[in-house]
């Protein structure tokens, strides 16, 4: 009984920090319509300022936590409002989400930089304070936390309630061009929300920090923890919001209280965010079909067969060259951007062509990797019977998740990159928490591993051409543009969903045998989660509407890496252009690769 | 035996009501199905072809009730729309818009060419359909409409963004597809139109069915006048 008493106590004080980041969140989300996936992020990149001033630079408690949260945090939100967020007004689900990914991937790498990694304390407020309840302790900083919840949730209530910025914000939702006819203004509303958002992440992260640690991951992650919460209010209503954040920290409370502590047990407590954010996307009613405009998107031209056909000898020409003049590292090297460009093809089939942002993409690459390395065998067969899988598991991930669709979808494959992550790919079955596992080489030499990655990639490219002319091509399309249309026109969208998204997944799970045959040693490292974000953020950002742009991406995602090493401050200047990009995707979507086609065809018009 | 059947049919949106327990039925021939602004003809359509669950009601295509068919089940069955807030696939060209919904059917390529020449819009074929004049987008929908080769055929608004002749030529037209022995039902604020090349007509007003018959008893019937006017 005493024990039930306290795990409910830490689970509140938990579930209010936890409310204290979703509020934030919803707030954001709700008056901008962008959904922050870097919230987290800047909840983690804040709590190590805290960090900062008042642990390294020795500031009391109460001056750096106003700093952080009330002057740091706003002005960080301004300027992300600003510079990024406000010219994606309005783009589609996967311009905005990418933007958030890549404010996401920018702050952890800015946080590395700057904090490199060690064992950070952070004192708790209010150490000496404390109260008895019953046998259970409640400390100061527990009493902080839940003081500091109920606050925010009262003080956002009445902001949004009791006044009349309130009442804009919540006007702008709806209709923010008519908001602005009755003389508000939907920017600086959004600019508000973007400060006091990420304030709230803010507090969140540095009321967290006696629970999670200072750990770059694990904080930026509160995402889906928030992202969950915000579900249970349907990302609208903060009383919600507020509910499911607290049963959210009271499960993973309980979990840890009364769930055995085998290996598997803590991977599954690690997971339950993930686990009730699909609990909550299968309770949802299945989402109505849009009715309203016509919607259509500026691909690039898609190439002929001629086009198709002469592209692919160019690009034979220039990997055979390449084979016979590099050196063995170089050549590997290039074999893997390949392997990255293959699982961008996948992407450039579901996001690109079909609409669909996946968050989970490289989790396929994962399992058609173990799936090779479990079967061990040189044969190439191996190879198409991963890509088989892993159709198989996207097929099923299909049939659950495809009930939503656009952001609500892109944050389950989020999620679900998560649990296969704790729950598949690090159990005995697959690579064993912090195992690792031997593949055989299909070809030995590293020029022979180039010439095969170029002749997969060759042959998926032009596959992907080909399903994009084809009746396949123009039914996801039809889906994408009006899936309503689509309906009345008895075509199964359900149905054409899955197999996109099941053939998406078995492009990824074939790169993901090439991947684990060209490293040789393989671990669930490769696949985590984190490795999901650089691969959207790439692929938009490169092109995820041709074959070209998978190409580019596959090329900068093998750099990335090369480059980080080569130059520490990389990460600052990664992070400046990821914005500029960023915010060039609302102008091309098509991105980098989009302005040479522009360029291309303005100079022959 | 009436192509459709509509029983009853109540579609509630939180407090309001936007369909009020109407029941009506459309004969082959051309039928419209007039009325103000949010007299809930849109929303009528949307329950008929299924996109729209009813509050109360059943909808009955022939003999068979097809109230918890979903849209594409509906479609196979015959029925077809097109929207009043157009529904084109933006990034398909005008021509691949109509293959999409052929490609159950054998030489879908030639039957789309064809269904763009017989609604007239075959020289967009290879545009992009959202960059089309309006018109010639519903005409679009139109076509695409008629591929599904439907006994019931679902027209939201069809000729506003069309010029006189071109809704003459689309009168003729109806007139052809009547004749082919589907039934069309026409909601339309062009009263020629209607007046003109409608069999029968049922006039909604606040999701109510105000009255029902030929063209000549609507025009004569003074609740018309008011809902219109008044």
């Amino acid at each position: 009984m005493t024990a039930l008493l306290a795990y409910t106590i830490f689970g509140l004080v938990t579930g209010g920090a936890y409310a204290v980041v979703a509020g934030g969140l919803v707030l954001t989300y709700s008056t901008s319509k962008v959904f922050n996936v870097g919230h987290g992020a800047i909840g983690m990149v804040m709590a190590f300022l805290y960090w900062e001033l008042a642990e390294n630079r020795g500031l009391p408690q109460w001056l750096a936590l106003l700093l952080v949260v009330g002057v740091c945090a706003p002005l960080f939100g301004l300027v992300v409002e600003r510079f990024v967020m406000r010219r994606l007004a309005g783009a589609p689900v996967g311009i905005t989400l990418v933007a958030g990914v890549g404010l996401l991937v920018g702050l952890i790498g800015v946080a590395q930089v700057l904090w490199p990694p060690q064992a950070r304390p952070v004192r708790p407020f209010l150490d000496q304070l404390g109260v008895h309840i019953g046998q259970s302790f409640v400390s100061g900083h527990d009493l902080v936390t839940l003081a500091c919840a109920v606050l925010v949730a009262g003080g956002l209530y009445v902001l949004l309630n009791r006044t009349r910025t309130g009442l804009a914000m919540r006007a702008c939702v709806d209709a923010p061009e008519l908001a602005a006819l009755y003389g508000t203004r939907p920017a600086r509303l959004s600019a508000l929300s973007w400060a006091i958002g990420s304030a709230l992440a803010a507090l969140g992260g540095i009321l967290l920090t006696p629970v999670v640690q200072l750990d770059y991951v694990t904080m930026t992650l509160l995402v889906i923890t928030a992202y969950t919460a915000a579900l249970v209010g349907r990302l609208r209503s903060l009383p919600w919001t507020f509910a499911g954040a607290l049963g959210l920290g009271l499960v993973q409370s309980y979990a840890v209280a009364y769930l055995p502590s085998s290996p598997f047990w803590i991977s599954f407590r690690a997971a339950i965010p993930a686990l009730l954010l699909f609990v909550v996307l299968l309770a949802m009613p299945q989402s109505p079909l849009r009715i309203g405009g016509v919607r259509g998107s500026r691909g690039v031209a898609v190439p002929n067969a001629l086009t198709t056909g002469v592209g692919a000898g160019l690009f034979a020409g220039v990997v055979v060259a390449l084979a016979l003049l590099v050196d063995s590292v170089v050549a590997g090297q290039l074999a893997l951007a390949l392997v990255f460009g293959i699982v961008l093809l996948s992407m450039v089939l579901l996001t690109g062509y079909g609409g669909v942002v996946s968050l989970g993409q490289f989790t396929f690459v994962g399992v058609g990797a173990v799936t090779v390395a479990r079967l061990g065998s040189p044969s190439p067969v191996t190879l198409l019977i991963g890509a088989g899988v892993a159709a198989v598991v996207g097929a099923l991930i299909a049939l659950t998740a495809l009930r939503v669709s656009g952001l609500y979808l892109a944050l389950a494959t989020l999620g679900f990159a998560q649990l296969m992550d704790k729950l598949v790919l690090q159990s005995p079955i697959a690579f064993g928490v912090r195992g690792s596992l031997q593949v055989p080489r299909l070809v030995e030499s590293a020029s022979a591993q180039l010439l095969l990655a170029a002749a997969v990639f060759a042959l998926v490219g032009v596959g992907v051409l080909a399903v994009r002319r084809g009746r396949l091509g123009r039914r996801m399309i039809a889906v994408k543009d009006s899936s309503a249309a689509c309906a009345t026109l008895g075509l199964n969208v359900r149905w054409i969903r899955v197999w996109v998204f099941s053939l998406s997944a078995a492009i990824a799970g074939l790169a993901g045998g090439l991947f684990a045959q060209l490293r040789e040693t393989v671990a669930a490292s490769d696949f985590q989660l984190f490795n999901n974000l650089p691969l959207l953020l790439f692929a938009v950002i490169a092109g995820v509407t041709s074959v070209s742009g998978a190409l580019l991406g596959g090329v900068l995602l093998m750099l990335l890496p090369v480059l980080q090493s080569g130059f520490p401050a990389f990460a600052g200047v990664a992070v400046v252009l990821l914005g500029v990009a960023a915010a060039g995707l609302a102008r091309e979507p098509n991105g980098l690769v989009g302005w040479g086609f522009r360029a291309w065809t303005w100079r022959r018009a | 035996m009436s192509t459709l059947r509509v029983e009853g049919v109540t579609v509630r949106f939180g407090e309001v009501t936007a369909v009020d327990d109407v029941s009506l039925t459309v004969e082959p021939g051309v039928t419209g199905l007039i009325g103000p602004n949010g007299a809930g003809k849109t929303t009528l359509f949307d329950v008929i072809s299924g996109l729209r669950k009813p509050t109360a009601g059943r909808v009955l295509l022939g003999d068979e009730d097809i109230t918890t068919r979903g849209p594409h089940q509906r479609s196979r069955l015959g029925v077809a729309r097109t929207f009043q807030r157009l529904e084109v696939f933006g990034s398909l060209t005008v021509w691949e818009n109509v293959v999409v919904a052929l490609e159950s059917r054998r030489r879908p390529a030639k039957l789309a060419r064809e269904l763009l020449e017989r609604v007239g819009i075959a020289e967009f074929a290879g545009n992009q359909a959202d960059t089309v004049p309006t018109g010639a987008a519903r005409l679009l929908e139109l076509a695409r409409a008629l591929a599904t080769d439907p006994r019931l055929l679902l027209l939201d608004e069809p000729s506003s963004g069309l010029d006189r002749a071109e809704t003459d030529e689309f009168g003729e037209l109806l007139r052809q597809l009547s004749a082919e022995g589907r039934s069309v039902v026409l909601v339309e604020h062009d009263m020629d139109l209607v007046m003109g090349y409608c069999d029968h007509v049922h006039v909604l007003n606040l999701g109510r069915l105000l009255v029902s018959g030929t063209p000549d008893v609507v025009r004569a019937h003074d609740g018309v006048r008011e809902a219109y006017l008044g």
